[in-house]
């Protein structure tokens, strides 16, 4: 299902049914799991990530049976709501996740948070407690409706066997159209008991959803204007162009006005970044280039993105001398953060293509924008502050080696999942993202846990790539029960343990603002052999080798992986290849990596993005202030 | 700061005025007043809020709302063209020396005396909010015992209604 299915009719549009055709089929005599899972068929869902309970088993008994719906049986909810993010986020399609009442809904709400802030089409149905008990406070009753109220873009309370179909026609609906986002469903338990009819498709009801997809004509054509008059233009590129499925439109419109392009976190690989019009990512750990594009730009072209703190730094000096032009799917996000001069509500696809025709024509009259002087400013950048790293003296393995060489000896069309912190950083740095969909990672809500669940999520519904997930030592141990189910339902995604020993993002930020006072950002054993103290570990000053308390290589093992360890430089490629030759089994790599590198470029919470610094104590001189 | 009246149109489902009172709280918006019933048609709601905010916020709020897939439309009521009410039930304290002193208040306001005891006398006015806030000013003196005031309801002036196009919308899909 495109994500930028227009809302046909905006005001009854009706479900695709699969079966075709404008007949609804013959009603057919069922219980409501029943029509659960015939209307998961008909809305051609394939695979659904779930844990049954109590409330749930009245849907698993028909699950058995159909031939469509594959459930794939996960080792804890976050997982399963993870999964089903990352099987979304690698396909474009709705992802689907599925718990029992109580504590098997709560345990989804993470993930579900998680997909909200991303904006990543899910949906999640959860069992709940008969309809008579509902508010009694019985055995596993949670009110998660009311719970996810704020972190779903609609949720449903579904109690009669009769609304199952509608329901999930309109969760799969809203999930999938305008800007993409959460759903869920909780139905009852006697809903699900209860003997019912089914047909498809059902007629939806949802008078009050009415996404535009359509920019309006006079807005694009104002947007063309600014675009050849600017001297200093910048593409601040977001992940609603990938979710739209617009990198073809956007290529055509960066390379037809030669504009400089800046992918966000959510945006990496809907250009590709080794592009010569790509100027890197932004934000607090971009690179000094897309950082200072902003900065210096007279014009910012942003679409699909929402001026998100950790782009734009401290917000009353982010790109002071630009002119705005916001276009968004979702007309919240206009002007929400930073005021717009030409505002666009629309499809990110519709409104680059649109774009480009008025560009066009601006082109045909003989407007077109010189950007000569800017992009000597920008090469001048590109050249003096390119990413990098030092490599550690001690001879130990640099984190930020151990992903570019992934990066480099990956098979063409690599998914790529990370954790959150330094790890995901590097990986947003050090490995080239060519084509939409390969970049998986929790971008708003940072979700540590994220990448074990989400890389299986990925390798499902892309069985045929490569996936690997980039993982810190600290999120690993928090959601690497999934290999488990990786294992078992043979999904062989590859995992990179970026070993420091250290919840590394957190004790950059002791190292940097809190003294190298390392407070309970330690997670290896001291020097004695003894177990880890926390607050009182970060004195020490031998060398550190990693996480070993668990040991991730038999941890691994145990959980029915192939496990490598790699400690030395030296062996690096030949683990990396002899993991990438593994394709029957999941394989776990530990890399034991020096536990004092950082991240750079780095802009410190709440400051400006005019205070880049390119590395620690390195403030980039760029020379030309005389005209700010 | 200023007061602004929106007139919220939202299908008639339960949990709606949850999903509405939540927003505003989590994108930190006070609400002044909230009034909440049915329209001409059994399956629209009509919530009346009052919030006392900037106009960037305002523009936000109601942007968020819109989002809410249960909310049909969202419409700003000016003061200047759209009528504003307020219900006031308040018990006054009354003996025989003050009670026609106050009905002679509640005369000047043209409100209504609803009960009448020994010692108080309830009172019921309907207004607008400066009306009320005046009407109430001069019973203080006499003790007021109890007070109830609803929100605030609001329609537009002149013959057009704001409810034709949703009602509309609302028949196509049924």
């Amino acid at each position: 299902m495109p994500m930028t299915e227009q809302a046909t009719g905006a005001h009854h549009p009706q479900p695709r049914a699969r079966s075709g055709g404008q007949q609804p089929a013959a009603v057919e005599h069922v219980t409501g799991a029943q029509s659960l899972i015939r209307s998961l068929e008909e809305v051609g869902c394939d695979t659904v990530f779930g844990i049954p309970g109590g409330a749930i088993l009245p849907a698993y008994d028909p699950m058995m049976d159909s031939t469509k719906v594959r459930h794939i049986l996960v080792r804890h909810e976050q997982g399963a709501g993870h999964a089903a993010t990352g099987y979304a986020q690698a396909t474009g399609k709705v992802g689907v996740c599925m718990a029992t009442s109580g504590p098997g809904a709560t345990n989804l709400v993470t993930p579900i948070a998680d997909a909200h802030m991303d904006s990543v089409p899910l949906v999640a149905i959860t069992g709940q407690v008969s309809s008579k008990a509902i508010g009694t406070d019985a055995f596993q009753e949670a009110d998660i409706v009311g719970i996810t109220m704020p972190i779903t873009k609609h949720n449903f309370l579904v109690t009669k066997a009769e609304d199952i179909p509608r329901t999930i026609a309109e969760a799969f609906h809203i999930a999938a159209t305008g800007r993409p986002g959460p759903v869920l469903v909780d139905i009852a338990k006697d809903a699900l008991q209860a003997q019912t009819t089914f047909s498809w498709p059902p007629a939806m009801d949802l008078p009050g959803y009415r996404p535009v997809t359509k920019p309006h004509a006079k807005q694009i054509r104002e947007a063309a204007k600014l675009i050849v008059q600017a001297k200093r233009p910048v593409l601040y590129v977001g992940g609603g162009v990938m979710k739209s499925g617009a990198t073809a439109e956007l290529k055509v419109l960066a390379e037809l006005t030669g504009i400089p392009v800046t992918t966000t976190l959510m945006a990496l690989g809907s250009f590709p970044d080794t592009h010569p019009l790509h100027v890197g990512m932004p934000g607090m750990h971009g690179a000094v280039t897309a950082v200072t594009a902003l900065q210096k730009a007279d014009l910012l072209i942003a679409l699909g993105t929402r001026f998100d703190d950790r782009v734009t730094g401290k917000l009353d000096s982010f790109a002071p001398h630009a002119k705005v032009i916001h276009a968004d799917i979702d007309p919240a996000e206009i002007g929400k953060n930073k005021p717009v001069d030409v505002p666009i509500v629309g499809d990110a696809r519709e409104v680059i293509a649109d774009l480009v025709q008025a560009v066009q024509a601006e082109h045909t009259e003989g407007n077109a924008g010189d950007y000569t002087a800017w992009w000597k400013d920008l090469n001048r950048w590109r050249e003096t502050y390119p990413l990098g790293y030092d490599l550690p003296e001690d001879g130990m393995l640099s984190p930020q080696q151990v992903i570019e060489r992934i990066g480099q000896l990956a098979p063409q069309g690599t998914v790529y999942a990370a954790g959150v912190g330094q790890h995901q950083m590097w990986a947003s740095h050090f490995v080239n993202y060519e084509e939409p969909r390969t970049w998986l990672n929790s971008g708003g809500a940072g979700t540590m846990g994220y990448a074990v669940p989400a890389a299986m999520g990925a390798k499902v519904g892309m069985p045929d790539r490569t996936v690997w997930a980039i993982d810190g030592d600290g999120c690993f141990q928090m959601t690497n029960q999934e290999l488990v189910t990786c294992t078992l339902n043979n999904i062989p995604i590859k995992v990179a343990i970026i070993n420091n020993g250290a919840l590394g993002m957190v004790r950059q930020w002791q190292t940097l603002f809190y003294n190298q006072r390392y407070s309970s950002t330690v997670l290896h054993a001291d020097d004695t052999g003894h177990d880890a103290v926390g607050s009182q570990l970060g004195e020490s000053t031998a060398p550190r080798q990693g996480t070993r308390v668990p040991d991730f290589v038999k941890l691994s093992e145990a959980m029915g992986c192939v496990a490598l360890r790699c400690e030395d430089p030296a062996d690096l490629d030949k683990v990396i290849a002899e993991a990438n030759a593994i394709n029957d089994r999941p394989v776990v790599v530990d890399f034991i990596v020096h536990e004092d590198a950082m991240v750079w470029p780095m802009v410190a919470a709440g400051t400006s993005n005019d205070e880049v610094m390119a590395a620690r104590g390195v403030r980039p001189d760029f020379g030309d202030n005389e005209d700010d | 700061m200023s007061k602004h009246t929106l007139s919220v149109l939202v299908e008639n489902t339960p949990g709606i005025l949850a999903r509405i009172a939540a927003l505003f709280s989590r994108r930190g918006f006070n609400i002044d007043s909230l009034a909440v019933g049915v329209t001409e048609h059994p399956d629209i709601s009509r919530i009346t809020i009052v919030v006392n905010v900037e106009d960037l916020p305002l523009e936000q709020v109601t942007k968020q709302l819109n989002k809410l897939v249960n909310v049909l439309k969202i419409v700003e009521l000016e003061p200047g063209s759209a009528i504003q009410r307020e219900l006031v039930l308040v018990k006054v304290r009354a003996d025989n020396e003050t009670r026609s002193q106050i009905v002679e208040i509640v005369q000047l306001f043209r409100a209504k005396t609803v009960d009448v005891s020994p010692e108080a006398v309830t009172i019921e006015a309907t207004g607008g909010a400066d009306k009320l806030e005046a009407m109430l000013k001069m019973l203080e003196p006499f003790g007021i015992k109890e007070l109830v005031q609803s929100g605030t309801i609001a329609i537009g002036r002149g013959g057009r209604s704001i409810t034709d196009r949703s009602l509309r919308a609302l028949d196509r899909s049924a």
